[in-house]
């Protein structure tokens, strides 16, 4: 398959999915004191999407989330909801709810009563906020613990009440910040799965901060890389990880090779490896995914072929990831099948097309 | 992990301080509480309840002491009223003038007990501060007499003293809320106005408990701010115990009121920390 590889195409996955747009987050930027914490973040979240945040502490990721939910105040920009500015009404006029990072369960109220806190300062009739917190614990399986406080029940399952208090008032958008970290790593995965079938079932738009690369693949519709307050890459994580838009998100998704050439006349050389590219002459850099290199076995393809010496091999279960250094110095890391390479001199192989050129990211504070 | 020698001279000596300035003036006043005067006043060692029966036969001690825990009620009452919402400012609203608003709250502790109540005196008196300016401004023509020797002035005394003593765990107890948790409430759609009454207040209960409490048991036992500023009519059970240990040298009956007030205050102090920990949840 003849892939196109111009930056254009990365441009097109930042467009919405096809459903309705339910938020617009319209170049919004936030400044403390003198640094830029967000810059011009421009957003669509679709109806009944799952949408990530992804990016690394500092990023600005919970701020544009706090922005949202209305605890912070952006400095410029605006958010619209339909017809409706969100903006400009304080947090508790929104159709937005929040899952907090510690959950921020009420520990003077019950399970059964935490959950009802939305209902109750929405006074709705008592029958019906009886029906609907039965309904909301039955979801997330937490109507034995109903009467219990929050201080008894273990961290997946206050995790579980803090969901349900949000999901009963029927929010339009759901926001979670980082609901799952406090998590051990069985439980966050098992957490994962339940999350994204509830999403599925429920149908609210969900907008899910995370800084974790494998969190964000898993669970994800589509997938807002974040970094130093500007948005590298909005797109769905297949095309973030085969088709990353600059070298930040290349890395920061999964492990990939890094190579830097130059162009002249439709030919990149880096290093010793050259291949045939449709790109203006001038210097360029490319992502090339470990398990996109081979061990050559046959000559007669175009692939891009190179001779390496086996550094280090690392294993990873199903694959082995091996660091192999071509004779002009260049290091490449290959994605093996387990049982790793017996040889020590290896002839590694690349189909230039999986060679993705990116830009390379501006260093920002 | 310590040697004995050690464990030794750690303990004993608060031990030994605890007993011999503590539980022997205890057992003392327990014991006098039940010896009697005789009419040569000396003390006749005999092991009677003629001082229990006394306190509650004589009006003026039963009296006295309604009168005593009615002021330390208001006295209690005022400071919560006074000390609430400045606890409330000083832990969300106060920024960064926290630290110096917090000090100025403090700062009147360090000033002597009997300055401020003098300060008061020359306030409230039929010639003070406030009736000058009220004659002058020709609002009254004569001074107001109710202003100073009175349970008024008692309480608002005290109130002025000890409203800082319920400031700080009401503060504190503000300061132990998660502000994440004033966030869920906005978040689920809860006004400011609720946020404070379904969140807030009940998570600061342990604080007011706490500042109840000190407001209360220290107005209780209070002498001093009846005796310069509460005339005939503000007389607090801690007077009378007064007179009656000095003047009346009577110590049998002074012995008996200071433990029915002892077994009030500690009575008081463990209903207070039983609701403390019924409120508090981390």
């Amino acid at each position: 398959m003849a892939l196109q590889t111009t930056p254009a195409a990365s441009a097109k996955t930042t467009e919405p999915a096809t459903r309705p747009t339910l938020l617009s987050v319209r170049n919004i930027a936030k400044n403390f004191r003198q640094n830029a914490v967000l810059r011009d973040i421009a957003l669509e979240i679709a109806e009944g999407e799952f949408l990530t945040i992804l990016g690394e502490s500092g990023s600005g990721k919970t701020t544009l989330l706090r922005i949202i939910a209305g605890f912070e105040s952006a400095a410029s920009g605006e958010l619209w909801m339909g017809s409706e500015r969100l903006d400009v009404e304080p947090p508790y006029r929104r159709r937005v709810n929040t899952v907090f990072q510690n959950y921020a369960l009420f520990p003077h109220l019950t399970v059964e009563q935490n959950v009802a806190y939305g209902l109750r300062v929405a006074r709705r009739p008592d029958s019906e906020i009886r029906q609907r917190v039965a309904e909301a614990l039955e979801k997330v399986k937490m109507t034995a613990h109903a009467k219990k406080k929050p201080s008894k029940i273990s961290g997946g399952q206050q995790q579980r009440v803090a969901l349900a208090r949000a999901l009963v008032n029927r929010p339009r958008l759901l926001l979670l910040d980082e609901p799952l970290s406090a998590l051990d790593a069985n439980l966050r995965r098992q957490m994962q799965v339940e999350l994204k079938s509830l999403q599925r079932e429920v149908g609210i738009a969900f907008l899910f901060v995370t800084h974790d690369q494998e969190e964000a693949m898993v669970m994800s519709d589509r997938i807002a890389l974040l970094r130093s307050g500007e948005l590298e890459q909005v797109a769905t994580p297949r095309e973030i990880y085969s088709r990353p838009a600059t070298a930040y998100v290349a890395q920061f998704i999964g492990h990939t090779n890094l190579l830097s050439g130059e162009v002249r006349s439709g030919i990149v050389r880096c290093g010793a490896l050259s291949w045939h590219v449709p790109l203006p002459d001038g210097p360029a850099l490319f992502s090339l995914r470990p398990e996109n290199i081979r061990v050559s076995t046959n000559t007669t393809s175009n692939n891009v072929r190179v001779t390496a010496r086996v550094l280090q091999q690392a294993f990873h279960g199903a694959t082995e990831l091996v660091r192999a250094q071509c004779a002009d110095g260049l290091v490449l890391v290959v994605r093996t099948a387990s049982g790793g390479l017996a040889q020590e001199e290896v002839c590694l192989e690349f189909n230039p097309a999986d060679a993705i050129p990116v830009r390379q990211s501006p260093a920002r504070n | 992990m310590f040697s004995r020698r050690y464990k030794a001279v750690v303990t004993v000596p608060p031990l030994a301080w605890v007993a011999f300035f503590l539980l022997l003036p205890y057992l003392l006043m327990f014991c006098y509480s039940f010896w009697s005067l005789s009419p040569a006043q000396t003390i006749v060692h005999s092991w009677e309840l003629t001082n229990y029966k006394n306190l509650f036969r004589k009006s003026v001690y039963w009296e006295t002491l309604l009168r005593s825990i009615w002021i330390a009620a208001r006295v209690m009452l005022f400071s919560l009223l006074l000390g609430y919402p400045l606890a409330y400012f000083l832990s969300f609203y106060a920024g960064k003038r926290k630290d110096l608003l917090y000090q100025m709250v403090i700062i009147p502790l360090w000033v002597s007990y009997l300055v401020r109540a003098y300060a008061w005196k020359t306030i409230l008196g039929s010639d003070g501060v406030l009736n000058t300016f009220l004659q002058y401004v020709h609002l009254t023509n004569r001074p107001l007499d109710f202003l100073l020797y009175s349970p008024f002035a008692v309480v608002l005394t005290l109130t002025h003293i000890y409203t800082p003593f319920t400031i700080l765990p009401i503060y504190a107890s503000l300061e132990h809320i998660p502000r994440n948790l004033v966030e869920a409430s906005h978040d689920l759609g809860a006004s400011p106005v609720q946020t404070f009454w379904k969140v807030i207040f009940p998570l600061s209960i342990p604080g007011v408990v706490a500042g109840a409490t000190f407001a209360f048991v220290l107005s209780l036992g209070d002498f001093l701010a009846p005796m310069l500023l509460g005339g005939p009519s503000g007389i607090m059970i801690s007077n009378i115990v007064v007179t009656l240990f000095g003047a009346a040298y009577d110590w049998p009956l002074g012995a008996a009121i200071s433990l029915g007030l002892l077994v009030i205050v500690v009575s008081l102090l463990f209903a207070s920390e039983r609701l403390e920990k019924k409120w508090s949840f981390s």
